[in-house]
């Protein structure tokens, strides 16, 4: 039986210095990052002091102790609500908690938008009143530089790596029908032989190779980072760097849960059907892109020629397959609702793909472009349509494109309020969160596999955390709850 | 699989179908769903950026990951 699917989706976010004076990047991203850490200590009272990597150096030398999780002066911090905060690759990035199923990806990811506004407002009363910091949900400048949406799955360790990699790239090629963020025109270098108006993704043009360890070079379509982050016998924490970050929560959901099903479907070693392997998966993966006609067929390994669709309609046969035989436990109860929306969307896609305006980024942009163009007669290279691109993903509600296109929501709003500030309920986010909240002033290091207490005496105490399904609220609540101080924890969980 | 290609089918019969019988309505649904999309546009002008060239032009960003 598959393992669970625990994920997560980290996101660099676009961030620009609007105004005069000093437009570097990272300063601005610590700007934002520690205006948000000030504003969360004066409203709540949380002191993240503790987590700034300054401090850490003396959890080296000690026993019993651990390397913290950063080791560069720049900003990191941990959150009550399990996700790490900080400076990464010049943006700032938030790193969401482990989640347990699809729908609770989304939810986490909609707080880290939450927390990206609430620093924007945070930095402006830091900032003079002629500057001020704008962050973008996007992957791209239209300049040809990219930043990163990442994902990441829990995987058994015993999974061949190769099979990963045959199984997910058909996948991976194809999933941008729904999880493509849109992008007008094209950043291949040195251009496409056909003009390219319009693409599904903002990724796509990135990407060079099939298999390999880089992230920001040379990217390729499977990532083989191989830091779990959990116990390393029996994990494996599968990293995807091939999507693209989306502001709709329906293709989130689908991104993910897709990507979780078909990931479960090679755990198991659940094949039969079609082979899908790919031609030249890296050729594929642009020319799905550059068609939002969904007409294209692209070269099977075995000479023949499949849509992405036809490809997408393949996967989803295998894992009803898959569903009937096995089930669907390891989604984390995201399942059924899933193999619906992946279907319907599927169907949507096939008849009228203009008819999930409410519920794709790439379809509503594309729409929203269409309109323009119509009305005011202007053609794709009119500078109007790349800043209606750009300004769909720009995160301040006061300007935000894609807030006014009346998109289908999967999650509550008072939901995403609580997930600002409060962990997943059944992962181990939930006891990261939840000593951060009681005792942060006594944790020197909070990592995603463990937390490092300091209990004002020698040594520095580590409670590691190498299974990302234990710590959840049902034991952590109790736990905590006979616990009046962080050496009470540290001495239970030491008996 | 059978049981997959066959819902494929009906949902794109169903939709010419409602095509075909509702001709009239359609056309009508139509020219309410422009006139919606006018007035988004018209609340979407008001909040774009002034000027959309410098706008893009001066968006750069470092590469990240």
């Amino acid at each position: 039986m598959a393992i669970p699917k625990v994920c997560g989706i980290e996101t660099e976010y676009g961030i620009q210095l609007v105004g005069p004076g000093d437009a570097n990047p990272i300063t601005a991203s610590s700007v934002l990052i520690n205006a948000y850490l000030a504003e969360v200590k004066r409203r709540v009272g949380w002191d993240f002091e503790d987590e700034s990597p300054g401090r850490d150096a003396r959890g080296f030398a000690r026993e019993g102790s651990m390397a913290p999780v950063v080791e560069t002066h720049l900003v990191n911090a941990v959150l009550t609500n399990g996700a790490r905060y900080y400076v990464d690759h010049a943006h700032p990035e938030y790193s969401a908690p482990e989640c347990a199923n699809a729908l609770d990806a989304v939810k986490w990811d909609r707080a880290g938008e939450t927390i990206l506004v609430r620093s924007m407002v945070a930095a402006a009363s830091s900032l003079p009143p002629t500057q001020r910091i704008v962050v973008y949900k996007n992957n791209s400048d239209g300049k040809g530089n990219s930043y990163g949406c990442h994902e990441n799955y829990l995987m058994d360790r015993s999974v061949p790596f190769a099979r990963i990699v045959a199984g997910i790239t058909p996948h991976f090629v194809t999933r941008q029908l729904y999880a493509g963020a849109g992008k007008v025109g094209t950043e291949l270098p040195g251009g496409t032989d056909a003009p390219v108006h319009f693409q599904l993704s903002q990724r796509a043009d990135f990407f060079e190779e099939e298999v390999g360890l880089e992230t920001t070079l040379k990217r390729p379509i499977v990532n083989t980072r191989d830091e779990p982050h959990a116990d390393t016998k029996k994990y494996r924490r599968f990293h995807v760097i091939v999507g693209d970050a989306n502001l709709s929560e329906v293709a989130t959901f689908l991104k993910v849960g897709t990507t979780s099903l078909v990931l479960a479907m090679i755990e198991d070693d659940f094949g039969g059907g079609r082979d899908l392997t790919l031609a030249n998966p890296v050729k594929a993966i642009r020319e799905i892109s550059w068609d939002p006609t969904l007409s294209t067929a692209v070269e099977l390994a075995d000479g023949s020629k499949m849509t992405g669709l036809e490809i997408q309609w393949e996967l989803l046969d295998r894992a009803h397959r898959y569903a009937d035989a096995a089930g669907l436990e390891a989604l984390g109860g995201a399942g059924s609702d899933l193999l619906a929306r992946w279907e319907s969307t599927l169907s949507a896609l096939e008849t009228d793909p203009m008819s999930l305006k409410h519920q794709l980024d790439w379809v509503a942009k594309l729409s929203l472009l269409d309109a323009y163009r119509e009305r005011d007669g202007i053609a794709w290279d009119n500078p109007k349509m790349s800043a209606l691109d750009l300004q769909y993903h720009d995160l301040r509600p006061e300007r935000s494109l894609f807030a006014r296109l009346g998109m289908e929501k999967l999650v509550d709003r008072q939901d995403v309020e609580d997930a600002v500030l409060e962990p997943p309920r059944n992962t181990r986010a939930y006891f990261r969160g939840k000593c951060l909240q009681r005792w942060a002033g006594s944790i020197t290091a909070a990592n995603w596999d463990s937390l490092v207490f300091d209990l004002g005496s020698d040594p520095l105490r580590r409670v590691p955390m190498m299974e990302p399904l234990r710590g959840t609220a049902e034991v952590v609540d109790k736990l905590l709850d006979g616990c009046s101080t962080p050496a009470e924890l540290v001495a239970r969980l030491g008996s | 699989m059978a049981e997959r290609e066959l819902k494929r089918r009906s949902a794109t019969t169903t939709r010419e179908e409602a095509e075909v019988e509702e001709a009239p309505a359609a056309a009508e649904k139509a020219e309410k769903l422009k006139a919606e999309m006018d007035e988004l546009l018209d609340e979407i002008d008001e909040v774009l950026e002034d000027n959309a060239e410098e706008f893009v032009r001066n968006y750069v960003q470092k590469g990240g990951q």
